[in-house]
């Protein structure tokens, strides 16, 4: 082994790198909120009594989780440009990560749903809630108690996505940083190993205050 | 501007190349399947009943695999491997991450498979007179692989969809391979909407079966 460590250069590019993984808890964090949002959408439409819209849920969903992450991403950045649409990057990846959340979640919301027994929208209904107000005030809530474990792990999923970012040029996340400083000096190894710290402590993050959350969100 | 979907320069060759690119994505997965379900099987019965001494810190370091990016994993061991002075070809550093990644998660099936028997049970096999040995293959794993085999399933695909990350670290596999085609015919959309329903044919059937299994097995609990 005839190969000397350089960690310095790493270590100075630190600061730069942290405002990378700013950029990348953004995108992770925005791409959650469009994606729980879609998500109850698709998991509504896939249960409503009209067949097209099922059909439109059920493909939507169908694709997300059939398909490489990547290829979702490479649809919206390259597969929309032929259509005329010209996302720029940090859109692409979002829309991508965000379809693909959205699949994935609208599996586990339908799964919180059906958890919910229907005498409970029943017994709501009959106390004089409307069904919109039974939706927010009975079913949610318990949805969410269930759903909120598979809920953080999608995050965790859509941190380690924003990755992916870095292939269809993103350069300001934390991997579009560090593969910018590794062109510049073919340090690979060091600053890479480094952005793997840097994302384990930020999945790190959001499971402890995901933890952190529940217990006092869901004490008795 | 809609011209391109009709007419398309797309050729048979075109549509093998993208074939081998299958082939080689089934092929890593195949490799990264074995190895990761062959640790992950050890692995997750050593977490069901090791003591915590060695439960802890063999949990901790697989969840290093599950919190970084596949993407990050490939990189830092492809130059790791050059660093070390490995010869291996792409294909094979691709294979042993994705085993690896993979064994970390199907420790976790298996581990809860492993604990998903009740105590009870397997108490009462001893208690028949099965041995130990008896008891781990006739009791605990028929009742275990009914609870993880529809998890592996899920992420046997899950793997199969991460391989196309590998083509960072130079392996050309069905993604790469559209993009090939894509930089020369230009038709982004047509040949990515060929991958995607090749990706789409391998990965959804045997998601049914998985789903199916899952709803079939539940009945009789």
């Amino acid at each position: 082994m005839n190969y000397t460590f350089h960690w310095l250069p790493a270590f100075r590019a630190l600061p730069d790198m942290l405002w990378g993984a700013l950029v990348t808890l953004e995108i992770a964090v925005l791409s959650m909120l469009l994606g729980v949002a879609f998500a109850i959408l698709l998991a509504l439409a896939a249960a409503s009594p009209y067949r097209a819209l099922r059909a439109a849920a059920a493909s939507w969903i169908e694709l997300a989780r059939n398909t490489p992450a990547l290829f979702q991403i490479y649809m919206a950045y390259f597969g929309l440009g032929s259509l005329g649409i010209h996302l720029d990057s940090f859109v692409a990846l979002l829309a991508g990560i965000t379809f693909n959340n959205a699949g994935y979640l609208a599996e586990t919301f339908r799964g919180g749903l059906r958890a919910v027994p229907p005498t409970q929208v029943r017994a709501a209904r009959s106390l004089g809630m409307g069904q919109v107000q039974a939706f927010r005030l009975v079913v949610m809530p318990q949805m969410f108690r269930i759903v909120f474990y598979p809920l953080t792990n999608q995050m965790v999923w859509a941190i380690l996505m924003t990755s992916l970012g870095v292939i269809v040029g993103l350069n300001n996340d934390l991997t579009g940083v560090t593969q910018d400083l590794n062109v510049r000096s073919f340090r690979t190894f060091e600053y890479f190993a480094l952005a793997a710290v840097i994302y384990y402590l930020l999945a790190k993050f959001v499971t402890l205050s995901a933890r952190l959350m529940a217990w006092r969100l869901f004490r008795y | 501007m809609f011209s391109s979907l009709f007419e398309t320069s797309f050729s048979f060759n075109d549509l093998l190349f993208m074939l081998k690119g299958a082939g080689v994505t089934l092929m890593l997965t195949f490799w990264a399947v074995l190895g990761g379900t062959l640790l992950g099987v050890v692995f997750g019965v050593i977490r069901a009943i090791a003591p915590w001494w060695v439960n802890a810190p063999l949990g901790a370091v697989l969840d290093v695999f599950r919190s970084i990016p596949l993407l990050i994993q490939l990189v830092v061991a492809n130059s790791f491997k050059t660093i070390i002075g490995l010869h291996w070809s792409p294909f094979t550093v691709g294979c042993v991450v994705l085993a690896l990644y993979m064994s970390a998660y199907c420790t976790e099936i298996v581990r809860s498979g492993f604990l998903a028997v009740p105590a009870t049970t397997r108490r009462a096999a001893r208690s028949l007179g099965l041995s130990w040995r008896q008891d781990l293959t006739e009791i605990v794993f028929p009742i275990a692989l009914r609870v993880a085999l529809p998890s592996w399933i899920g992420l046997t695909l899950g793997v199969m969809k991460d391989t196309a990350m590998v083509w960072w670290i130079g392996v050309v596999e069905l993604l790469r391979s559209s993009q090939v085609i894509v930089t020369r015919i230009q038709e982004p959309l047509f040949v990515l909407s060929i991958a995607g329903l090749i990706y789409f044919l391998m990965s959804f059937p045997i998601a049914r079966l998985g789903a199916r299994l899952e709803k079939r097995w539940r009945e009789n609990d």
